[in-house]
This record gives C-alpha cells, sequence and structure tokens, in this order.
C-alpha cells in the first residue's frame, strides 16, 4: 500500500505534485482570478447594501465570505481531475503523498485569498478594527482551517461523483465548530480589552488541524481504492 | 447475543422503573427547576444513549473499512439512525424542560445548537450515502465520511459548549449530574435505571431494523446494485 511518508523518495513525490499543482495554477490563472473575482463582486455587492458595517457584521461577513471562497477554490482540486488522470497519479504515487500535496497546495491558495479578502473588506467595507495586524494572523490561521476540512471533504465529494453542492451539504455542519471558534478569537482585533481562554482557543484551533491532517493521512486511503 | 430476550425482558423492567420511581419517587426541590427534575430521567439519558449508539456506529464503520463486510455497514448505518432518533428525542424533551426553566422552548443556548449541528451532520451522512447508488462505494464513503464527522463532532459537543456562557448546566463550573443538583435518591434511578433502559431501548429498535436490513438483502438474493 502507501509507502512510508518519512522516505525522502516520498518526500520527492509531494513535492512533485505540490508543483505540477502550482504550475497549473500559474499557467491557466483559472482558480485565483476567478475566486477573486467571485470575492470582489461579492464584497462589492455587499458593500453596496450595507455601506460601512459595524464590528460585529463586519466579523459575522467575513467569515462567512471565507466559507464560501473556500468552498469554490477549493472545491476545484479534486473536482478538476479526470478520472483517468487520478489514476495515473494513484499508480505514480501513494495515496498519502497525494492528499498530502492537496492540502498543502490549498492551504497555501487559502492563505492568499484571505488575505486578498481581508484587503477588498478593508478597502470596501471599511475597516472597525482597533488591532487589524492581529486579524491579518487569525485570518491566515482560519483560511487554512477551513482549506484542510473543505480539501478532505473534496475528496469525498468527488469520490461519490457529485458536484460542489454535495461538499457544502457535508462540509457547512461540520466547519461550525471551527467557524465559532475563529469568531471568537477575532474578538481580540475588534475589542481594546484582552478577554481571558484566548490562548486555550488557538491551541483548540490548532489541535483540530493537526487531527484533521491525521485523520485525512489514515482515511484516504480508503477513498482511494476503487 | 441479539436474539436473546433477557436483555429486552431487562430493557421493559428497567424502563418500568424509570418511569416509576421516575414520577413517584423524592426528588429535592429546587427553586426554578421544582418537579422538573424528574426530566433528568428521560432528557439526560436519551442523550446517553444516542452518544452510545453514535459510538457504536463508529466503532461498526471502522471495522466494515478493515474487514469489506457488507453486514458491518448496515450495523452502522442503522446505529446512526438510532442514535438520530434519540438525538431528536433529546432535544424535544430538552426544550420542553427549558420551556419550563428557560421561559423559552429555545433560546439559542451553545448546548442546543450543538446538539442541532450533531443532528445535522448525521443527517448529511444520510444524504452522502443516498448520493451513491453502487453498494461497495457507498458502504467505504459513508464509513469514511461517519468516522471523519465523529471526530470533528467532539468539539462540537464536548468541548465548544463548555467554553462559553451558557444557561445548561455542564459548562462555566457548574458541571451537571454534580452533588449539588441531584442526591442520592436520584441517581438510584438515573444510573441503574434510566440510562441502561433507554439505552437498551434504543439497541432494540435499531437490532430490529438491522434484522429487517438483512433480510430484505437476503431476499434480493445478495444483488449488488442499489437498494
Amino acid at each position: 500500500m502507501a509507502p512510508n511518508f518519512t522516505s525522502i523518495g516520498s518526500f520527492r513525490h509531494i513535492l512533485t505534485l505540490f508543483r505540477k499543482d502550482l504550475l497549473l495554477e500559474v499557467r491557466q490563472q483559472y482558480t485565483f482570478y476567478g475566486v477573486l473575482l467571485y470575492v470582489a463582486s461579492t464584497i462589492f455587492v455587499l458593500y453596496l447594501s450595507m455601506g460601512e458595517p459595524e464590528g460585529t457584521v463586519w466579523k459575522g461577513l467575513f467569515w462567512m465570505m471565507q466559507l464560501f471562497i473556500c468552498v469554490n477554490a477549493v472545491a476545484k482540486s479534486f473536482l478538476q481531475e479526470g478520472k483517468g488522470r487520478l489514476l495515473y497519479f494513484y499508480t505514480i504515487a501513494g495515496p498519502r503523498d497525494f492528499i498530502l500535496s492537496k492540502l498543502m497546495f490549498n492551504a497555501l491558495l487559502m492563505l492568499l485569498m484571505s488575505l486578498v479578502s481581508m484587503g477588498l473588506f478593508v478597502l470596501m467595507l471599511g475597516d472597525p478594527m482597533p488591532n487589524p495586524f492581529a486579524f491579518v494572523l487569525i485570518s491566515c490561521l482560519g483560511g487554512v482551517s477551513l482549506s484542510l476540512v473543505f480539501t478532505f471533504l473534496a475528496a469525498i465529494a468527488a469520490r461519490a461523483q457529485q458536484s460542489a453542492a454535495l461538499m457544502a451539504i457535508l462540509g457547512f455542519p461540520l466547519v461550525i465548530p471551527q467557524l465559532l471558534l475563529l469568531s471568537k478569537i477575532s474578538n481580540i482585533a475588534f475589542e481594546e480589552v484582552i478577554q481571558g481562554g484566548l490562548a486555550g482557543m488557538i491551541l483548540l484551533l490548532s489541535g483540530l488541524d493537526v487531527m484533521i491532517i491525521a485523520l485525512a493521512l489514515i482515511l484516504f486511503p480508503f477513498l482511494w481504492k476503487d | 447475543m441479539i436474539r436473546q430476550s433477557w436483555w429486552k425482558i431487562l430493557c421493559v423492567v428497567l424502563l418500568v422503573y424509570t418511569f416509576i420511581a421516575g414520577f413517584l419517587g423524592a426528588v429535592p426541590a429546587k427553586p426554578i427547576l421544582n418537579e422538573t427534575i424528574r426530566n433528568l430521567y428521560f432528557h439526560v439519558a436519551m442523550w446517553f444513549s444516542m452518544m452510545i449508539l453514535f459510538i457504536i456506529s463508529l466503532v461498526y464503520s471502522i471495522k466494515y473499512l478493515r474487514t469489506n463486510n457488507h453486514v458491518f455497514d448496515i450495523y452502522a448505518l442503522e446505529y446512526a439512525k438510532g442514535g438520530i432518533v434519540f438525538g431528536t428525542l433529546g432535544l424535544l424533551t430538552g426544550s420542553i424542560w427549558a420551556r419550563w426553566t428557560w421561559g423559552a422552548f429555545w433560546s439559542s443556548d451553545p448546548k442546543q445548537l450543538g446538539a442541532v449541528i450533531a443532528l445535522l451532520i448525521y443527517f448529511a451522512y444520510l444524504v452522502l450515502r443516498n448520493s451513491m447508488t453502487d453498494m461497495d462505494k457507498r458502504a467505504r464513503i459513508g464509513a469514511v465520511y461517519n468516522i471523519f464527522a465523529f471526530a470533528m463532532l467532539f468539539p462540537t459537543i464536548w468541548i465548544i459548549p463548555r467554553m462559553v456562557e451558557s444557561l445548561h448546566p455542564g459548562g462555566m463550573g457548574n458541571p451537571a449530574l454534580d452533588t449539588h443538583d441531584i442526591d442520592s435518591r436520584m441517581r438510584a434511578v438515573f444510573w441503574p435505571g434510566a440510562v441502561p433502559g433507554w439505552t437498551l431501548l434504543a439497541v432494540w429498535i435499531t437490532t430490529l431494523r438491522i434484522r429487517l436490513s438483512l433480510l430484505a438483502e437476503s431476499e434480493r438474493g445478495g444483488s449488488r446494485t442499489a437498494r
């Protein structure tokens, strides 16, 4: 079955698969600009309908946007690969290498999209935060966390040969705890007072991320088989 | 074990005990709670049954992935369905309790939200299974999602509601089932009577459904097409 993924060869597989996704993205420039347009037009509609909202509304809209960006950006990662191409990857690399490279690529993509959407939010909906730099870090953490969950769900949805709609059905209940945590953590950027239990929440969120990666590594080989 | 009758008799005896001792037995007089404290024997015990059924479902999903034995998939599915039924009952009994203690059936309390999220996750499991027609694929992908969803459920219902303010007992230094809230008379009904009684009832219902599924399966002569 899967080769030992600590070995050098497996590391090279991961890197090659990661570079392939990156190159494809750079050459096609489809996901990035597609999602960018999606983000920009949605935020513009938000701006037209509500102007510059206050902090709590801003924060709520931001995390909702992140959720939808993530579904759109990550859905492509497995759905774009045709059956034949997947079969090809299966023969040249192990399942763990494959899922790890996808997790890495989507995390990078979401990191970028989080920063972009954060910039657009500040540009169009105003900046209600007394502490914006903390929020940059939080939105990076949030983007990566969401991308991990949705990458695995995209793998499931792709195996079920379903559209992105199934991914949303599977994913929205699952990410509520993460969104709840993120929204509570992001209070530090919106309030002058540092609240208690913050380190615990960040630790919990990171722990959740580690658990998702571990589960993906354990469970993906079962999805892989046909 | 499933076909034996002793545990079904035990289930009826325990539930009769729960109802009689639960409605007639003495309970500590608490402000606000008053007689509604008796709901502990129903509401809390049903959540226990739900959690136990979801854990059994998880175990069968893992067993399915290890052995590829189709019977384990039917077990996992039916235990998840049984868990959903008892989760819904727990939610209903809880909101009736909330009506008389917190003042409203629904007050968007973190515990209530966590319970709804848990049910939504398992509904998504059923939707995912129905989206596939190939039996092996449905079983395998369903099992993977079941394991993944269960792992994500932990933070939802066991950790996060404890970190935020809630009216519900069990958070913010107010543990449920504490010595302050219930006394030994109630514990004598809850632990030996209500929890095993409701859990056995849930298992009983589920095993009947499993037998029905297995029967339907063999009627079809092990055909590999969709049910």
